[in-house]
């Protein structure tokens, strides 16, 4: 495929009087990952929940592989969004079902699409487990009995089983161990590299925007104030607000 | 390979009173295909902000960067991050990686983003870590934790895994010892052999007489201060 | 019949409000009809779905039947019984062939029914799905979609906690290809029997305010993997008091010592066969 995988036009979300994110506009290809960054309430998660079709948009258009998602009818969005969509929230409750095993939350999303073969569906559970660094002797084990940065990586597994293109993250590292986060990072990447996967991930974490990024969107009060590669985006920023940003964190 | 035109640069400092700094203009130079240039001129002249443009970590407020056909200065994200995969290459002083990857690893990566089969790739870093005399033992571990001169070198061996037409080299030399000096040397030589054009910034007076075809001084295209 | 009530215990409006939703329910098979369940003489949980379906079913010529658990002679088949005999003068019968509405708390008979039989089952939990999906705003929506994943997840932690698929009763069907079903809580053993069966089926939750159908001759089929196909199973041992073989059993325990036997879920069965001769293990006839 030529042209992106994802192309934003313009897009805007009101509550009520208040702007959620307004005339935001950017496009993805495949293989590339676009950090968002920006303090909370700045409307970065409220434009993951647009672009996930968690939230309907007021205005502006969603185009995936050319088609406008904000047009098509909610089967058709629920097919893509448990096919070739990912969503890997920041707190692995609401992305896991908690009273179901390890093997069953990987395998529901093959389930979803017709897989009925026991043993099949096992091995392929088995096998995501070993690529997110979870021991398969595990596998009958609830998510309760993990730790937070097993749950986390479950929760990627689970979403990427059925060889999503888009995968979007609302602070995946947020409340991991520093350790951990890097382990999840060092996966993520390898992750993308393999699977030539879109990624946008929602952070304020600007030290996992560096490291994860290609790009970067900075957003301050629902609007994308500064854009470009993550590292000129960082070491140069151009926007007063950006420069805040950056000044102050802690060096990384 | 890389052409620089009439190229400026300064830092509007919006959360100091909105100073603008000017700290480059005029910069114009360009590097042949198996040439090396060295970037010179007393500390503060601009050697790592020209470096970084080139790069295209700054951005360049007028003028023209031409690395291998592309205008780093008016390129779309997307341009700049292909040219890093295949035509450009930096080696700067600092190992900015993700914790915990092994440094065989790391190494290897700009390989396997290029699409480079694994093994291949992980072969490639292994005779350059074993080039650089990085023991054994230590390529599976992170380099986070080594010394300085140890990840000088592994960032030195990230930066040669590929034969990049075109590298930016800060520093190479700094913190290395004087086998390790030599070793790097000669494959900058080797990188110039092939047909890599190079641009470099050696405060070692020595090794940049040995390496580098021509000196261009910074301090010429430093704008005269505001006082 | 006693003259106090309208006949069938509901008013004019309830019944007409009630068979509008099944057949409406039988228009489009296993899907969840909500309906205005009324409050019963009788607490939740003993049936008052299922009486609700029954009343606004019964006409004057109608034979009706109870059974709990496949048992003519429980408490609750008795009340019920009861009930209808009281309040709509109905013939009653314990005879499956003989009875034209049929009543039912967790079992199918074991004689086959035939066409103008309608067989009213008592439903708790409707919605297959909750066991996963506590949301009734979301199991709607899955059913509307068909994105029915889900229900092979609780399958599949059958299989990976107890090596097999250990669910045994309540085990979900899919309807026509379509809905997926709670059959309410029959052993799986029924289960082959939802399915292009002669009689009109009529599932009714009173606390749920749910009504489903299958009518006569649908096709229903138990979810199942491939590898782990749908076994309707039973207990491996023949009734001890008639020594049937294929029907199902209640297990009973007989003493202290951990003495036990079996014997047919179904009384009718049971008895109709003691009435032509078979003999168990256990009958009368053997120990006395």
């Amino acid at each position: 495929m030529s042209g992106p995988l994802l192309e934003v036009v313009g897009l805007e979300k009101r509550y009520g009087a208040r702007i959620g994110c307004t005339e935001v506009s950017f496009d993805l290809y495949p293989g590339e990952v676009l950090g968002i960054v920006g303090e909370s309430g700045s409307g970065k998660s409220t434009l993951l929940g647009c672009l996930a079709g968690h939230l309907s948009a007021d205005a502006g258009h969603i185009l995936y592989k050319g088609r406008d998602t904000r047009a098509m009818a909610e089967p058709e969005r629920r097919v893509l969004a448990r096919t070739e969509w990912a969503f890997v929230h920041q707190n692995p409750r609401d992305g896991l079902r908690m009273g179901v095993s390890a093997g069953g939350n990987v395998g529901e999303r093959l389930m979803a699409v017709g897989a009925r073969h026991y043993g099949d569906i096992r091995a392929t559970a088995s096998d995501w487990l070993g690529r997110v660094e979870i021991d398969a002797g595990r596998i009958d084990d609830r998510p309760r009995a993990f730790s937070g940065g097993m749950q986390q990586r479950l929760q990627i597994a689970r979403n990427l089983v059925t060889g999503p293109r888009l995968v979007m993250m609302d602070e995946p590292t947020g409340g991991l161990d520093v350790s951990v986060q890097a382990r999840l990072l060092d996966l993520l990447r390898a992750l993308v590299r393999e699977m030539g996967l879109a990624v946008i991930i929602v952070t304020h974490d600007l030290a996992v925007a560096r490291l994860l990024a290609d790009r970067l969107m900075v957003m301050k009060d629902g609007r994308v104030i500064e854009a470009g590669l993550t590292d000129q985006v960082l070491d140069d920023p151009q926007a007063a607000y950006t420069q805040l940003l950056v000044s102050s964190v802690l060096q990384v | 390979m890389i052409e620089i035109e009439n190229l400026s640069k300064s830092f509007t400092l919006h959360n100091q009173g909105a100073a603008v700094i000017s700290v480059l203009s005029g910069a114009h130079f360009a590097v042949a295909p198996g040439e090396c240039v060295a970037l010179t001129g007393q500390s503060g002249a601009g050697k790592s902000t020209l470096m970084r443009m080139i790069w295209g970590n700054y951005r360049a407020a007028s003028g023209a960067i031409r690395v291998g056909g592309l205008d780093v200065a008016t390129a779309t994200p997307r341009e700049i991050i292909a040219l890093r995969r295949d035509r450009l290459g930096y080696v700067s002083q600092f190992l900015r990686v993700v914790p915990r990857v092994p440094t065989r690893r790391v190494v290897a990566e700009p390989l396997l983003a290029l699409g480079v089969p694994e093994p291949d790739a992980l072969a490639r870093a292994e005779t350059l870590l074993d080039t650089l005399n990085i023991p054994e033992r230590l390529w599976d571990l992170s380099p986070t934790t080594f010394s300085g001169g140890e990840q000088q070198r592994v960032n030195i061996a990230r930066g040669f895994a590929h034969p990049y037409p075109a590298l930016l080299l800060d520093e190479p030399t700094a913190s290395l010892d004087a086998t390790n000096r030599e070793v790097v040397l000669g494959l900058i030589e080797a990188a110039k052999a092939r047909g890599a054009a190079i641009v470099g910034i050696f405060h070692d007076a020595a090794a940049r007489a040995r390496v580098a075809d021509r000196a261009v001084d910074v301090t010429r295209f430093t704008p005269a201060r505001a006082a | 019949m006693s003259e106090a009530y309208t006949f069938a215990y509901l008013d004019d409006a309830t019944k007409r409000m009630i068979r509008r939703a099944l057949l409406k329910a039988l228009a489009v098979p296993g899907y969840q009809v909500p309906f205005a369940s009324r409050e019963m003489p009788m607490p939740y949980g003993w049936g008052t779905g299922g009486v609700q379906v029954t009343a606004a079913c019964l006409t004057p010529e109608d034979t009706l039947k109870v059974i709990d658990q496949g048992a003519d002679d429980t408490t609750n088949a008795v009340s019920i019984r009861r009930f209808f005999e009281r309040t709509a003068g109905v013939a009653v019968s314990e005879h499956t062939a003989e009875a034209s509405v049929i009543q039912t708390r967790h079992r199918i008979p074991e004689k086959p029914l035939s066409e103008g039989q309608i067989l009213v089952y008592q439903v708790p939990i409707p919605e297959p799905l909750r066991f996963l999906e506590p949301r009734e705003s979301e199991t709607r929506k899955m059913h509307a979609l068909e994105e029915y994943g889900l229900m092979h997840v609780k399958l599949y932690e059958d299989i990976a906690r107890h090596g097999a698929i250990a669910t045994s009763y309540a085990y979900p069907v899919r309807v026509e290809g379509r809905y997926v079903m709670d059959p309410s809580p029959i052993p799986k053993f029924d289960n082959p029997k939802l399915s292009n069966n002669p009689a009109i089926q009529l599932f009714g939750a009173g606390r749920e305010q749910r009504i489903y159908a299958l009518p006569p001759y649908t096709q229903v089929v138990s979810l199942d993997f491939e590898d782990h196909p749908f076994e309707p199973t039973k207990a491996e041992a023949a009734c001890d008091l008639c020594g049937a073989t294929e029907s199902y059993l209640d297990e009973v325990i007989v003493d202290d010592a951990g003495g036990r036997m079996f014997c047919c879920s179904d009384t009718d069965f049971c008895a109709s066969r003691r009435d032509a001769g078979h003999i168990g293990r256990l009958a009368p006839e053997v120990v006395a």
